[in-house]
């Protein structure tokens, strides 16, 4: 029997009646039309769906909307709200952060949550923190720029 | 149902790459029986038969793909490009962007000979009622076969327009200056393109010309060609609005989920649907061996499946029936046959091999043992089916819309009209998404829930039920004169396939051959399909003769290499890691070449062993591809493929028992990551002068051999698999 659970999304409050089990990551995409936030796995293994919640990088397919209920969630979609692309989209468009780009939404929320901890983030933590979020496409070298770029380093990326 | 690939089924496919020689049709497709049959009934025959009679409001399909293929030779500018009454032409093509660039290389083409800024280009790509049939996307053919049919096209639709203003203008042609979309003669008055787009004429120009013999912007003109241009889309991206297979939304769309078998090669003997019929707002469907059910949430369509799925009893094989992973190389040796079919093809003879073998001073024989692995993409195979009157439109991500279009006629018996395949730009592809599993499943389910379907595969559906990088056994058998060089080469590729079996190298005598074996798993192409497999045997073979011939491997690579493209890449590679400074300082360096598709590539590699683990330090590649279209995406394909190819170098690696993938998850197949990620150094060989050739595979190919190279000179071991062994 579907529950009704109370989630903020991007500053938006949503009550959504569905299974209490069900990952965030489906509320996300099917109930709220946010199809911002990936599938790469479902099982915790990707990254891919990473979101904000209460602040906190956190993979929304092994979150259940149970979980989720009552917090701050805030996804890809809510990056640039005001029309402004937040400097780490920017700069994954600067540093041709993207190959197929299906990754790239995960990538960007990991970084803005290590960033706003860590807003000059040394090379050693960005690695330690993005190296969860998978690339197929290994575009690696163009991400770890791109985060240096949003962190306010010059890329030491060889683009020409 | 089996998951084996089945060489001598007769499924028809279209020919997708008919018109391609350069490209070898069986060393890219997998060819099968359809997975399902489905049942027929009677009323889809009439709607089939009636389908012509049906007008919805589809695209005119001119040339359209509708799974087979037209002759390009005629092909209309019509069917090729459109203007807008806004003043932007829209391009129309049947290749796919899965994240190497094609699309912002094509609009780059097409805003190059039109003379405009690439925001007023617009592709369409692959949608089998609009687009012009280019082939599947494969091969790395989209740079040196639609790149330039799409300028062709581009160029003759400027002369055109410019011919229209002129008459329009009432001045000579040659006295029409045309710059981005605005055309001006002497005596100051004007057109645009937004202008000439309403006019009767140019409609009927563009519905009767073809794309001439009109002379494309040379290298040197290049305005949009050869700029490092930002990817197309790339805010779309960035704020989570593109929308990918997996993304798209109709309205009164249900959500699917199949179930599978417990192992490969089972058949359905009986089950009951009633445990997920009886659950709110579930269609439960059963059509042969398949099933699946489908439900408001994804997750209440996967419980369904749940329900019913300890009520299926199954007929599988023996699990004694089924090769398994520690098996694999052994069998592929005892089932090799010279006569085998399509993957026996290709390789050559030359000189008096056995002859040289028997009597030169030194002989040297290796074997190399080839891991299946898999593709990955980050967005597994995905679909959204909609019916409407009996016609099929299906959104999924593929590499052939071609294809997928003939596998959907072919399950549903439709006509050709009565199916449309639309590819949105794709999460990931590299050769591993050639099939229409995920649509025919879409369409079957959305037939039975009477609305359109929404299918995406889990992460362990996409490990057990795609298909992999074919394994493969590669021996060599090669010998020495007393000046180190080499006299006899024969080498034998059994079941991964002929790409990049030839030796660059000079030798006297020689055999290449590739065998065709009993694949234990479904197979299919790859990112530079076997040329990975082909490249690093023969490259390992290439450092172990060198040391029997006390040679350094560059310089018995050199000694062994006519002058040209391959030996320039080489090279520069090497100069640019200080090879031979570096060699003398005794650091634990590799090095390696190759070619394919007619790109050059080398490698070094520095790496170092600690506790049993390879890290790979640095690497530096050089790579040639002609004329450079596109130096930033060009540089992000060569880091991705050296970092992809370093994941099947290390770690990559399918495991298999009793018929099911034992390691079908991120957890246990492990691919790169940003913590593996090397200091990297890409030289980028300039040949202006030079056809520009495809780089999304190629520059693959070297690294791992380099690596193994490196990890010897660390450890004095010999790795000759894949993954490497230490
Ligand atoms: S989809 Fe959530 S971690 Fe992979
Ligand atoms: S850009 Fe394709 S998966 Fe990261």
């Amino acid at each position: 029997m579907p529950d009704t659970f109370t989630i903020r999304v991007n500053g938006t409050e949503h009550a959504v009646a569905t299974d209490a089990d069900r990952p965030l990551l489906d509320v996300l995409r099917e109930d709220l039309a946010l199809t911002g936030t990936k599938y790469g796995c479902g099982e915790g293994a990707c990254r891919a769906c990473t979101v904000l919640i209460d602040g906190e990088a956190t993979q929304a397919c092994i979150t259940s909307i149970e979980t989720a209920a009552g917090s701050e969630i805030e996804t890809i979609e809510g990056l640039a709200a005001s029309g402004q692309l937040h400097p780490v989209q920017q700069a994954f468009i600067d540093q041709a952060g993207m190959q197929c780009g299906y990754c790239v939404p995960g990538q960007i929320m990991t970084a803005v949550a290590l960033l706003r901890s860590s807003p000059q983030a040394t090379d050693e933590e960005i690695v330690a923190e993005m190296t969860g979020n998978l690339c197929r496409c290994c575009n690696y070298e163009n991400i770890l720029a791109a985060v240096q770029q949003a962190a306010g380093r010059a890329p030491d990326a060889s683009a020409p | 149902m089996t998951n084996r690939q089945d060489m001598t089924a007769q499924h028809e496919l279209p020919s997708l790459l008919d018109d391609d020689p350069a490209v070898e049709f069986e060393r890219y497709e997998l060819r099968e029986p359809p997975r399902y049959v489905f049942a027929v009934d009677r009323r889809e025959f009439v709607g089939a038969l009636g389908a012509g009679l049906v007008v919805v409001a589809w695209p005119a399909d001119g040339q359209a793909q509708r799974g087979g293929r037209q002759a390009r030779r005629d092909e209309r500018l019509a069917d090729r490009l459109h203007i807008g009454a806004d003043g932007v032409v829209t391009v129309l093509t049947s290749k796919v962007e899965v994240g190497q660039g094609s699309r912002t290389q094509l609009t780059q083409a097409a805003a190059e000979e039109l003379q405009l800024p690439m925001d007023r280009v617009r592709l369409i790509m692959a949608d089998t009622a609009a687009c012009p049939d280019d082939g599947g996307t494969a091969g790395s053919r989209t740079t040196p076969s639609t790149v330039p049919r799409v300028r062709s096209a581009c160029a003759a639709a400027r002369v055109q327009l410019v011919e229209l203003a002129a008459a329009k203008l009432g001045a000579p042609a040659s006295d029409v200056r045309y710059e981005a979309g605005r055309f001006t003669v002497s005596d100051g008055a004007a057109t645009t393109l937004a202008d000439l787009a309403a006019d009767r004429e140019l409609v009927a120009t563009f519905e009767s010309a073809s794309p001439a013999d009109v002379a494309l912007r040379p290298v040197e003109a290049w305005q949009v060609l050869g700029t490092p241009a930002a990817k197309v889309d790339a805010a779309a991206v960035v704020t989570g609005q593109h929308r990918y297979p997996s993304d798209i939304r109709l309205p009164d769309m249900a959500y699917g989920k199949v179930l599978r078998p417990p192992s490969y090669g089972a058949t359905l003997a009986e089950i009951d649907l009633r445990p997920a019929q009886e659950m709110d707002g579930v269609i439960a469907v059963r059509d042969g061996d398949f099933v699946g059910c489908t439900a408001a949430t994804s997750w209440r369509a996967a419980r369904a499946v749940e329900a019913i799925e300890s009520t299926a009893r199954w007929n599988e094989p023996a699990p004694d029936e089924h090769v398994h992973s520690d098996q694999l190389y052994e069998h592929l040796k005892q089932t090799a046959a010279e006569e085998g079919g399509r993957r026996g093809r290709g390789g050559r003879e030359w000189g008096d091999r056995q002859a040289a073998l028997e009597s030169a001073p030194r002989r040297h024989q290796s074997t190399y043992h080839i891991a299946y692995i898999q593709h990955a993409p980050m967005e597994p195979r995905a679909a959204v089916a909609q019916w409407d009157e009996g016609r099929l439109t299906v959104w999924t991500g593929t590499q052939q819309p071609a294809r997928v279009h003939s596998e959907l006629q072919s399950a549903f018996r439709l006509g050709a009209d009565a199916v449309r395949v639309v590819v949105p730009d794709t999460g990931g592809g590299f050769g591993g998404k050639h099939t229409g599993e995920a649509a025919v499943e879409a369409a079957r389910l959305a037939k039975a829930a009477g609305r359109p379907v929404s299918l995406r595969w889990t992460r362990e559906e996409e490990f057990t039920w795609a298909y992999f990088r074919p394994a493969g056994v590669i021996e060599i058998d090669a010998a020495l004169d007393d000046a180190g060089r080499i006299v006899a080469w024969d080498f034998t590729n059994i079941n991964s396939g002929g790409s990049a079996v030839d030796t660059p190298y000079r030798t006297a005598a020689g055999r290449t051959r590739v065998l065709a074996a009993d694949a234990p798993l479904r197979q299919g192409s790859y990112r530079a399909l076997a040329s990975t497999a082909n490249n690093f045997a023969r490259e390992a073979a290439m450092d172990e003769l060198a040391e029997a011939a006390g040679a350094d491997p560059l310089e018995f690579r050199l000694a062994h290499l006519e002058p040209g493209r391959l030996r320039d890449v080489l090279l520069a590679a090497a100069e640019r890691f200080d090879w031979r400074g570096r060699r003398a300082a005794g650091d634990f360096v590799g090095i390696a070449c190759g070619t394919e598709k007619g790109s050059y590539v080398a490698a070094c590699v520095e790496a170092a062993v600690e506790d049993g683990t390879i890290r790979v330090r640095s690497v530096c590649q050089a790579f040639e591809c002609g004329a450079v279209q596109n130096p930033r995406n060009l540089l992000s394909q060569v880091q991705g493929c050296i970092v992809m190819g370093l994941g099947a170098a290390l770690r990559e690696e399918i495991r298999f028992s009793e018929g099911r993938i034992d390691n079908a998850s991120f957890y246990d197949y492990e691919v790169p990551r940003m913590d593996d990620l090397p200091e990297l150094e890409i030289v980028i060989v300039e040949r202006p002068d030079l056809p520009s050739v495809g780089a999304g595979e190629t520059p693959i190919i070297a690294v791992a051999p380099a690596l193994a190279g490196a990890v010897y000179a660390a450890t004095g071991q010999r790795c000759k698999s894949l993954p490497l062994r230490v």
